[in-house]
């Protein structure tokens, strides 16, 4: 077994997963590569809004297929890192906001 | 940034040799990945054997003002091959005995040579369907002796192809050398002026795109959209087509991918792209590749691998136009570079 939790050549082993669930796992790859084809967003947007996310649910997978896929589409490092800070302004946001329930509580048990 | 070519760096990557026994030893040799030829096999391609012979390729010479971080020449301002005269001659006498469509001047940058004008006007006087010459575009800025060629190459409808690798600034210097996006974009506005790249306008400029890096490129046509968006609305350029090319391991490149460690990762890469329907239609089926002390090879990489071709003729002087040069086509890993994907060629995708 490996001593760590990542491995970058599990990458590669990705279609693996159709091996013990044929069905389930053709199904998401139909749905996964029909998901990033060009349509009302160009495939160029939607590897930055992958990339975006990648970050946001910290998937070390995700971070380098996307980081190459924009790369092989033009995209810029300038702006790589924007798509990041709007990934990391929702999430802090999505904590921050949180902030009104707890004001909310605080204000309601307070005398 | 590069300054130097390998071979005046005295490189070890500058010896073919070096290049090739690397390209056959290490995860190819240990079986980690299967050689080329073993792919070929594999999928029923094996031997390549040579279609009809449509695109003449004659490289005029390794000496460019550029020094690129991913030339397969090795080209720059230190090299001097240069196609003679007396070869170039053995050219237009092998033109007017083949019915060829296509004949492709590369370099190096080609207008350097310095009977580059004198062969372009004899060319025409016996003509070619398509003529097309590789420019790198800053030549046109380079020296006051170059700053007419727009005008030269439109009096002579001449195709023009250029490298364009991105449409910034950074992007573009970092692989081809500071000062080359702003003089390309300025020598593009001058091919625009006179009229190349223009709706409606017979005059054809296409751009070669090349990846900044180790990764393959992504569709031809959707790269095309966005470029020609990128450069109408920033800098009002026009362009006909763009090509892309994989950057083959070889020279440069190769150095490159060893020296980032992404040597492995990118044979992985190509390797596992390998995609058969390309095999039939790669260059060094319709091509044939001159070098500037006129020998024959299947394409310009092997050129530059110097992997002359299989078959006892070997150099322009021996060839006529009755002899097929039947042969199989030399092959080595780097050829994986053309099959991978979309596939690759010095006209672009070819699948």
């Amino acid at each position: 077994m490996s001593k760590t939790y990542y491995n970058p050549d599990d990458l590669k082993k990705f279609s693996d997963i159709t091996n013990w669930n044929k069905e389930l796992g053709d199904k998401f790859f139909d749905y996964y590569t029909k998901v990033f084809e060009e349509g009302s967003l160009t495939a160029r947007e939607k590897s930055l809004v992958a990339l975006a996310v990648s970050h946001v649910v910290k998937c070390p997978y995700c971070i380098d297929a996307y980081t190459k896929d924009g790369l092989q589409r033009g995209v810029t490092k300038e702006e790589m890192m924007e798509a990041v800070h709007v990934g990391a302004a929702i999430e802090s946001g999505a904590t921050l906001v949180h902030g009104v329930q707890m004001m909310n509580k605080y204000n309601k048990i307070s005398m | 940034m590069l300054k130097k070519t390998l071979n005046r760096q005295k490189n070890v990557l500058a010896n073919s040799k070096n290049q090739l026994k690397l390209l056959s030893g290490g995860i190819f040799k240990n079986g980690s990945l299967p050689s080329f030829k073993k792919t070929l096999k594999k999928t029923k391609k094996f031997p390549l054997k040579p279609s009809s012979l449509e695109i003449l390729q004659i490289n005029l010479g390794y000496m460019c003002n550029q020094v690129c971080a991913h030339c397969h020449v090795d080209a720059g301002p230190d090299r001097k091959e240069i196609m003679t005269k007396k070869t170039l001659k053995m050219c237009l006498n092998l033109l007017k005995s083949l019915d060829i469509k296509t004949l492709d001047l590369t370099g190096g940058a080609p207008e350097m040579n310095p009977h580059f004008k004198w062969f372009i006007e004899e060319v025409n006087k016996i003509g070619v369907e398509d003529l097309i010459v590789r420019s790198n575009l800053t030549i046109i800025m380079a020296n006051k002796k170059f700053e007419k060629l727009p005008d030269f190459f439109s009096a002579n409808n001449i195709h023009i192809i250029s490298s364009m690798p991105h449409w910034t600034k950074t992007k573009t210097d970092n692989q081809r050398g500071e000062g080359v996006f702003n003089n390309s974009i300025k020598a593009l506005k001058k091919l625009n002026n006179v009229g190349y790249g223009i709706t409606n306008s017979n005059l054809i400029l296409d751009l070669v795109y090349n990846p900044s890096g180790a990764f393959l490129p992504v569709n031809q046509k959707i790269l095309e959209r966005d470029f020609k968006k990128e450069l109408k609305e920033n800098f009002d350029i026009n362009f006909n087509n763009l090509m892309a090319i994989t950057n083959l391991p070889i020279s440069r490149f190769l150095d490159f991918l060893i020296a980032s460690e992404n040597y492995e990762d990118y044979m992985e890469a190509l390797v596992s792209a390998y995609n058969p329907k390309t095999v039939d239609n790669l260059m060094c089926k319709n091509t044939l590749s001159i070098s500037w002390d006129g020998y024959l090879y299947d394409c310009d990489f092997n050129q530059m691998l110097e992997l002359k071709i299989n078959h006892p003729i070997k150099h322009i002087r021996d060839f006529t136009n009755n002899n097929k040069l039947e042969r199989d086509i030399r092959i080595s890993q780097h050829c994986y570079g053309c099959t991978a994907g979309a596939g690759s060629s010095c006209q672009g995708t070819v699948a």
